[in-house]
């Protein structure tokens, strides 16, 4: 029997890390640019996620029938989600301009982060800080370039950064803590509330699916042995919550992005 | 990790916060626009036309009932109305009737007492004329009589009174046989 309660001392056993999120190239013995370092997994997880988006969309959109069946009623439901759940509850009368945006960016949400539970990819694309930046940054594109184009620049400016009512000797005060907080943190904690829940959220089913394969396969230990196994067992309900929380991050950012074109064009302040 | 790809924030290192490649950044928005790009091109538009035509079928189905229910009521207003009119002149009808009944029945009394008066008048006069004519017939016939009573009594002996008896009383019955 081993007496020790830490194994990990004995070697072998590397526990997941930020590491494990990083990905060499995918084809690396591919001539040029398609054996380049940067061309990885992730990066075929975020094309195929988007190809998926697409595919499924197109699919779900061609030969709609105003009598709808069971398949066109699934279809219907996560359009209806976005267009009536999002869209039209927080941009009200101007919801459809948004909609192709909200829409798309959902379901690319959706798809990729759940690429984190499916055999094959097990991996959720958003864990790798970048894409969740790029996404951000076109949400900010967005609800700044709506309001620009609804109030002007000077008009925009003034509406995001004076609010109503602040007595003039403020203002120096404000107007700083307002631009950080309108055009600098609103794009930032978009992309970072959606990257580290991704990212922890691997990290929390590695440790338990990788820490209990190595405590399973342990010789010489069947409280070891145990452990592994219900910590792999355990690591189904993690899985579901993944699930739930990529559904959770998904829907987040999208009413995000529209809260904040709302408030862009919104006539009151 | 590698170095980050900004250049300011190369002093720092921001671990897993700094993208490993630019392209992430790159491929992430290219793919976002790209499925905005269907989106807005095919996607919202083939769901948006499907809703417009579906509203446009129930309201069309509701101004259709709309119109039937309308023809309905109004259906139903004009029986009304013609079954009022209907009871109406029925009742008129019935009066009219009465009244023309009344009419006739005090026409025919009417007539009727004319009619017997008349047949009473009539009688009376009829018998007036017979009575009349038996008066003057009788006053001839027994003018008549007499004479020939007269004559009789005259031919005969008057002093044989049992003859002038039985002749008197041969007259009489036979005065009596001619009644």
């Amino acid at each position: 029997m081993n007496p020790g309660l830490l194994p990990l001392d004995a070697g072998g056993y590397k526990p997941p890390g930020v590491d494990d999120f990083s990905f060499g190239a995918a084809f690396p013995d591919a001539p040029g640019w398609l054996g380049a370092d940067w061309l990885n997994k992730p990066l075929l997880q975020a094309v195929i996620g988007a190809l998926l988006v697409i595919l499924l969309w197109w699919w779900a959109s061609r030969n709609l029938k105003v009598k709808p069946s069971k398949g066109q009623f699934l279809g219907e439901y996560i359009y209806e989600f976005v267009r009536n759940g999002i869209a039209r509850d927080i941009l009200h009368h101007d919801y459809k301009r948004f909609l192709p945006y909200l829409l798309g960016l959902f379901s690319f949400l959706l798809v990729n982060n759940w690429f984190g539970e499916f055999f094959f990819f097990m991996f959720p694309t958003f864990s790798n800080v970048g894409y969740a930046y790029g996404l951000a940054f076109l949400s900010w594109c967005v609800y700044v370039g709506a309001g620009f184009a609804k109030f002007g620049f000077g008009g925009f400016l003034k509406r995001q950064l004076i609010p109503e009512g602040v007595p003039w000797y403020l203002l120096p005060l404000i107007i700083p803590l307002e631009f950080l907080a309108n055009f600098i943190t609103r794009p930032i904690t978009l992309a970072l509330r959606l990257f580290a829940n991704m990212f922890a959220g691997h990290l929390v089913v590695m440790v338990f699916v990788l820490g209990g394969a190595y405590l399973l396969t342990l010789e010489n230990n069947s409280f070891f042995n145990v452990a592994g196994g219900v910590s792999i067992i355990f690591s189904f309900a993690i899985l579901f919550l993944e699930l739930f929380i990529g559904a959770l991050q998904a829907y987040i950012f999208t009413v995000l992005t529209a809260q904040y074109v709302s408030t862009s064009i919104s006539e009151a302040h | 990790m590698t170095t980050p790809v900004i250049g300011v924030l190369q002093e720092i290192d921001l671990g897993p916060l700094a993208p490993e490649h630019l392209s992430e950044v790159i491929v992430g928005i290219i793919l976002m626009l790209l499925i905005f790009l269907v989106m807005k091109l095919a996607i919202v538009p083939a769901f948006e036309k499907m809703y417009e035509e579906r509203s446009s079928r129930i309201e069309g189905g509701m101004q259709r009932a709309a119109a039937a229910e309308a023809k309905a009521a109004a259906a139903l207003a004009e029986y009304n109305d013609q079954l009022s009119s209907a009871r109406e002149e029925a009742a008129r009808i019935r009066e009219d009737a009465k009244n023309a009944g009344a009419q006739i029945v005090a026409e025919a009394r009417e007539k009727a007492s004319k009619e017997s008066s008349r047949i009473l008048e009539s009688g009376r006069t009829q018998l007036d004329a017979e009575r009349t004519q038996l008066l003057v017939e009788l006053r001839g016939e027994v003018g008549g009589l007499a004479t020939t009573l007269a004559g009789k009594i005259i031919g005969e002996s008057l002093t044989d009174d049992e003859r002038a008896n039985r002749t008197v009383d041969r007259f009489l019955a036979e005065l009596e046989s001619a009644r």
